[in-house]
């Protein structure tokens, strides 16, 4: 997993029928710093989080778990909103 | 899942049977404001998409998870056409 | 190298500790981004450990079945040899 800030939203009209109700945000990865880590990615939405917030996100076939038993084609899924990290 | 823009079509007649009648497209990621980065990846269409748009790529083993593919040799699907993308400053 | 506590979080996380680990290179120079891994073995922040990257093999060390993870500390290291001439 991936500590993440949502930067926004991507509206998808046109898409695969197991990916309907499923809300869609862009993430860019940080580092414990809060700097970028690489490339914003679109990670879809497991927990209710928001424009702004602080999450972590899992990568490949699991981020699709959530919403068992639906085999929803995504690889990048936001599990946790981040109450606050820390660096020992 | 990442961002791209449709650039190109792949025609292949001898391929794995798994993909047969598959759409093949070239696609390039682009950046939350359209603009290209990164390199060319070919996917599979499943949302009957076409040169020019802006599409959402599903990659790894989770493309198998699109519509139809399953258990098919790929590693990028395409899923969604983007209508619009929303980054407030 | 750090802790993240998140109160909001899929069911399956529920009780996991949730850890900071920094890739390193065999000579300990951070290697790549920070990842968040569930420990599987009770390590703590400045223990160098074993990850695995990757959602089953993760699941299997959790015990758990269906969890988005993908990924977990699987062993706490004691030591690494190397033979230089290799």
């Amino acid at each position: 997993m991936q500590l993440a800030r949502v930067i926004g939203t991507v509206v998808v009209t046109r898409k695969d029928a197991n990916l309907a109700g499923i809300t869609l945000l862009l993430v860019q990865p940080l580092t414990p710093g809060r700097e970028p880590a690489g490339r914003p990615l679109v990670a879809v939405d497991a927990v209710g989080a928001g424009v702004g917030e602080e999450v972590f996100f899992v990568r490949g076939r699991e981020a699709s778990f959530p919403f068992h038993p639906v085999e929803a084609p995504v690889d990048a899924g936001i599990v946790g909103i981040v109450d606050h990290w820390h660096i020992g | 899942m990442l961002l791209a823009k449709i650039v190109g079509t792949v025609v292949a007649t001898r391929k794995d049977p798994g993909l047969v009648s598959s759409k093949l497209l070239i696609v390039r990621p682009v950046d939350p404001k359209g603009k290209a980065e990164g390199s060319y990846l070919v996917a599979v269409d499943t949302v009957d998409a076409g040169v020019g748009e802006t599409v959402l790529i599903v990659s790894g083993s989770s493309a198998r998870m699109a519509t139809g593919m399953k258990d098919c040799p790929i590693d990028a699907a395409i899923v969604g056409i983007v209508d619009t993308i929303d980054v407030p400053s | 190298m750090g802790t993240v506590v998140s109160t909001q979080k899929h069911r399956k996380f529920e009780g996991a500790k949730l850890l900071m680990v920094q890739p390193l290179n065999l000579d300990d120079t951070p290697r790549g981004h920070v990842l968040l891994a569930v420990d599987g073995v009770g390590a703590g922040v400045h223990e160098k450990v074993l990850v695995v990257i990757e959602g089953r093999a993760a699941n299997e060390a959790l015990g758990t079945k269906g969890a988005p993870v993908d990924a977990a500390i699987v062993g706490i290291i004691d030591h690494v040899t190397i033979d230089a001439d290799i």
